[in-house]
Parts: C-alpha cells; structure tokens; sequence
C-alpha cells in the first residue's frame, strides 16, 4: 500500500503529472523537460526528484547527458492501472445517479 | 458501496470498454449528457458550450484546486436521442491525441438502464499511455476526488 500511496502523492500535483504526459512519450533531459514549464528550472527539478523518488521515473545516462523516462518496473508494480481509471468513472457514474435521483424526485 | 462500472482493455487494442447499469430510467440517464448544468455537476466541470446535436460541438473548462484552467473539447458525429452518442475528446494542451467515443444507451427495465462507452485511441501506445495516466482522461476535473482519495490511504 505504500508504494500505491507515493504514487497517488506523486500524480496529486499538475505540473507532475504533465511531467509524467511528457516522459510517457519519449526520454527527455531535465532541460528539456523545463522548457515546456513556466515554473523555474529548480521548480521543474524538485518535482522530477519526487517522481524519481516514487519510482514512477527513472534516470539514464546517454553519453553526457542524463535522461528521464518512464519506469516499466515502477508501473507494473501499481496492482491495476485500469483500476484507478475505472473509480474515476465510476465515481463519475455515482454521482450522475444521484443527481438524477433527486431530480426525479422532483418532477 | 458496490462498484457497478466495469472497464475492459484488452492486450494489444487501441481502445477500452467502459460499462455501467444505472439504477435510472434510459431517458433520464440520457438527460444527464444533454444538459449543461446537470454535466456540471457530475463532471465536476465548467460547461463552456455543448450544442447537444449531430454535428454540434462541445467546450469544458476545469479548475484545479491550484487555480490552473484546463480546456477539453470535442464534437458529436452522432446524437441519437436515449440511444446513442459517437463524440470525439480531446485535452487541449497535452501531448494526447484526440479519441473517438461510441457511447450507447439502452433500457434494461423501466426503472434500470445501462450505458456501454467504447473510446478508441490513435494507437495501441497511446491508450497505454493513457492507461498509465489513469486520471488524464478526467484527470483535473477528479483531482478534487483523486486527493480525497489519497488522503484516505495515508
């Protein structure tokens, strides 16, 4: 449970999960990744570390340069990554029901 | 609370099933994706336009508890009244491309009904990457819910 908690910690923020769209789709430098922010560099930085440190990414040198991506392992680890997806929209669902409950009631 | 949505994405396909009975009459589960305000409600969104009709266009607006805006649109290739929806979404500002969404809804009872949402993906990659992102497809629009949800597990 503790691994599934950091990683909830971790997709909690915006700029972390964009970081995460971002990553999900090619390696990139830390550089590169702060370009696409108009947090600061530092900014950018700390929260690539969190998402280092929640195993969600990983890092790997390429020549001089230090790369980010995506960690399979990491994911993989997370029981379900339908299941996340799948409380959204039942949650979603919940609440359109209730809603439509209670106007029901009203007609 | 019983979970009644089930989710379906195969190995290898570029989309995923979503399904879900409601305890509501088909009418009235439908009036809940035509109606601004009741998608506001349950969406958790902001309704910027819905032109509810085949050919028509749709514009949400969220804001996330950190105060940053987050656009979604899409448009209706068909609005069928209490039977179908076939719509594309897309995030604006992201990296995800648009998707394709099949929604059909049908009467199980007088009282029950059930809706069955196929979203089809650019490619197999790209539903996996939204599949790693579980929340990107409502991402800012549940981070509300997503940081109740969180809290709990600490």
């Amino acid at each position: 449970m503790k691994l599934r908690r950091d990683v909830f910690h971790a997709i909690a923020d915006p700029t972390r999960r964009s970081i995460i769209a971002l990553v999900a789709l090619q390696a990139m430098t830390p550089g590169a990744i702060a370009e696409n922010f108009d947090s600061s560099r530092q900014t950018v930085s700390k929260h690539i570390q969190i998402l280092t440190e929640c195993e969600i990414l990983v890092q790997e040198q390429k020549g001089r340069e230090m790369y980010y991506q995506l960690n399979p392992m990491g994911m993989k680890e997370i029981a379900d990554w339908i299941e996340p997806f799948r409380q959204l929209w039942d949650d979603r669902f919940n609440k359109l029901e209730a809603i439509m409950k209670k106007y029901q009631s009203k007609q | 609370m019983e979970q009644k949505t089930k989710v379906n994405a195969e190995e290898g396909k570029q989309n995923i099933v979503v399904t879900r009975e409601f305890d509501l009459p088909l009418e009235l589960l439908f009036k809940a994706y035509v109606e601004a305000e009741i998608i506001e409600q349950w969406m958790a969104t902001k309704v910027l336009r819905l032109e509810s009709k085949k050919h028509g266009s749709y514009q949400f607006e969220t804001t996330d508890p950190q105060g940053n805006k987050h656009g979604f649109n899409g448009v209706f290739h068909e609005f069928k009244l209490n039977r179908e929806i076939i719509r594309t979404f897309e995030m604006e500002h992201t990296t995800f491309p648009v998707q394709l969404e099949f929604l059909e809804f049908e009467a199980f009872t007088d009282h029950t009904s059930k809706l069955n949402m196929l979203i089809v993906y650019k490619s197999v990659l790209d539903r996996d990457n939204m599949m790693k992102l579980p929340f990107a497809h409502g991402l800012n629009m549940a981070h509300n819910r997503l940081q109740e949800f969180a809290a709990k597990l600490k």
